[in-house]
């Protein structure tokens, strides 16, 4: 069978992303570039920065993918790019792009879901792993616990009510004085810090086993620091790191292993950029093997908006006989396992 | 000489391809549907029609600002992929320009403005010599009545044309002391055709760009932009109390 080859292209957010995947799982190139330096200015990202960023780099950045890749476009089968969810001025740019070359080279375009995509970044490291399998999705934007049921069908078992993961990661950063990007820098200042020395709050949702809620823990937080404060109390950045980030993790873990038990799954993965998160990996992993659960993850790179990701869902949806039209838009809430 | 010519910077979506002294094709549509949807499918239809070999075209013309930001990127976007699959040049062409040739010929200034919120339009003041469009006023935002006392100044009748001007007919009427008209519908919005013919201009010249390099003109900083160099400035002028 003669090889597939994806070009990927992906801008959802604040990076500016293309990559070439051969046959969905191998990654011949993974071109990132990055502008979160530039949004540090602002303490998260602006929205119409990160549009004007895109349109300044997206060429360049397809470029070097296929000549990191070695092809060139006519090697190319079909043209992968991400139309939802984000920002709709970001996702315009290479919704825009894409189609353009699509038409232009006469390559098929096919449209690809952003979070699709954080979970199929799974099969890049992990050729044995194969629906169904129960995958967690934590980003900055993003909290969900899915079931892959097959390479194209989702089911959402729980999200977040309020704040994402993430989003609840860089606003306790900004809080203690860390700054932006929460999420690492918070894992870094976690490793100094006792996760018991603060009780924090899990929340609980009677109404929806598998939901999440970030907002109180949030407000817990910030409570404890006003608290200190008031009383003159010194505050251990490093601790309340910690125990955030323990109450956080505390809460992904145990839905996460409550469903794959539930609903009788032995693998379990995770995905998005809070997926890098190197005390949610140890968890996760600890609470996997004492469940007898196959735990798969993907490497930093792949956990981050990239868009070799976007190549790989692009890939089953291709083989599928997805095409999309020229009238593609981007759709800035589109619903998982949405067609 | 073959040029294919966009232009989404305001409400209109427009498209064209015009060879040397011939328009082969044009399609504006003024209809509230997104650019992102109508844009490149117009593209398609226009090729097809006219049989295009799009490796065939020498240059694309994008209008490439000001304009609404998400309106230019989509234009600026379908142009450099456009250029990137095709590898041809780019030609940037100033919006504002662009809507001035579309009154050729005109005797009096001609002065377009585009809507451009917080009470300023897109303008500039243009007028015909012969065959060249001379700017007198470069195309930049401003206030609707800095621009009128700018023409009582030059004291010359003047044609407006533009999406600005349903917006600011009324105060245009009451601060103008020069006479003035308004161009009909058939000239008075974006057409993909003027950046047609002043890419092809504009390439025999040599003022291309290319794909990888082109990026629009906003004429503005993002409002996040402003409020930071605004915050800037004013805790530098509280530092030097």
């Amino acid at each position: 069978m003669e090889d597939v080859l994806i070009l990927a292209i992906e801008s959802s957010c604040d990076e500016t992303a293309a990559a070439v995947v051969k046959n969905g799982r191998e990654v011949l190139s993974n071109v990132i570039s990055s502008q979160i330096a530039l949004h540090t200015l602002y303490g998260g990202v602006v929205p119409e920065i990160a549009s004007r960023k895109h349109i300044e780099k997206i060429n360049q950045v397809i470029t070097e993918a296929l000549d990191q890749a070695r092809v060139s476009l006519s090697d190319i089968t079909a043209i992968g790019v991400t139309y939802g969810p984000g920002l709709v001025g970001a996702l315009l740019v290479g919704v825009a792009e894409a189609k353009a070359i699509s038409y232009a080279a006469g390559i098929p375009l096919v449209g690809v879901h952003h979070i699709e995509g954080h979970i199929c970044a799974n099969y890049i490291e992990n050729k044995e792993l194969e629906p169904p399998f129960l995958c967690l999705v934590v980003s900055g934007g993003h909290t969900h616990l899915v079931r892959v049921a097959d390479y194209r069908t989702y089911e959402i078992l729980g999200r977040t009510r309020d704040d994402a993961a993430g989003e609840a990661f860089d606003k306790v950063a900004r809080a203690i004085g860390l700054g932006y990007p929460g999420g690492p820098k918070i894992d870094k200042l976690a490793r100094e810090g006792n996760p018991e020395a603060i009780v924090f709050p899990r929340a609980k949702l009677s109404d929806g086993e598998y939901d999440f809620s970030f907002s109180g823990l949030k407000s817990a937080v910030l409570n404890y620091l006003n608290g200190c404060h008031m009383k003159g109390e010194p505050v251990c950045e490093a601790d309340v790191a910690a125990s955030f980030q323990r109450a956080v993790i505390d809460v992904l873990v145990e839905h996460a292993i409550h469903g794959a038990k539930a609903f009788r799954m032995d693998q379990l993965a995770i995905a998005g950029g809070v997926a890098s998160n190197s005390s949610l990996r140890a968890a996760m992993e600890e609470a996997c093997r004492r469940e007898g659960i196959r735990f798969y993850h993907p490497s930093p790179i792949f956990c981050t908006d990239n868009a070799a990701m976007i190549g790989v869902a692009a890939y089953y949806e291709y083989m599928a006989g997805t095409r999309s039209g020229l009238d593609l838009n981007a759709v800035p809430n589109l619903k998982l396992g949405e067609r | 000489m073959k040029i294919l010519a966009l232009d989404s910077s305001g409400l209109v979506a427009s498209a064209a391809i015009a060879e040397d002294d011939n328009l082969l094709a044009e399609y504006t549509v003024n209809y509230k549907k997104t650019h992102s949807q109508t844009l490149l499918p117009m593209i398609q239809e226009i090729c097809r029609m006219t049989e295009q070999d799009l490796h065939t075209i020498d240059g694309i013309a994008v209008a490439a600002g000001p304009g609404s930001f998400t309106g230019l990127r989509i234009g600026s976007a379908t142009a450099k992929g456009l250029g990137l699959a095709l590898d041809k040049p780019l030609i940037h062409i100033p919006t504002v320009d662009a809507l001035a040739y579309n009154l050729y010929g005109c005797g009096d200034l001609i002065c377009p403005m585009m809507d451009a919120r917080r009470n300023q339009v897109y303008t500039g003041i243009y007028q015909f010599e012969g065959d060249e469009l001379k700017i007198l006023t470069g195309q930049a935002p401003k206030g609707v009545e800095e621009l009128a006392e700018e023409l009582n100044v030059l004291g010359r009748a003047v044609v407006f044309l533009g999406d600005g001007v349903p917006v600011y007919r009324k105060l245009l009427e009451e601060k103008l002391s020069v006479p003035h008209r308004y161009a009909p519908a058939h000239a008075n919005k974006q057409r993909a055709a003027c950046v047609a013919v002043l890419g092809l201009r504009y390439m025999r010249e040599g003022r291309i760009e290319t794909a990888a390099d082109h990026r629009p003109d906003y004429l503005r900083p993002s409002q996040a932009e402003r409020e930071r160099q605004e915050r800037e400035r004013r805790e530098q002028e509280h530092a030097g109390h």
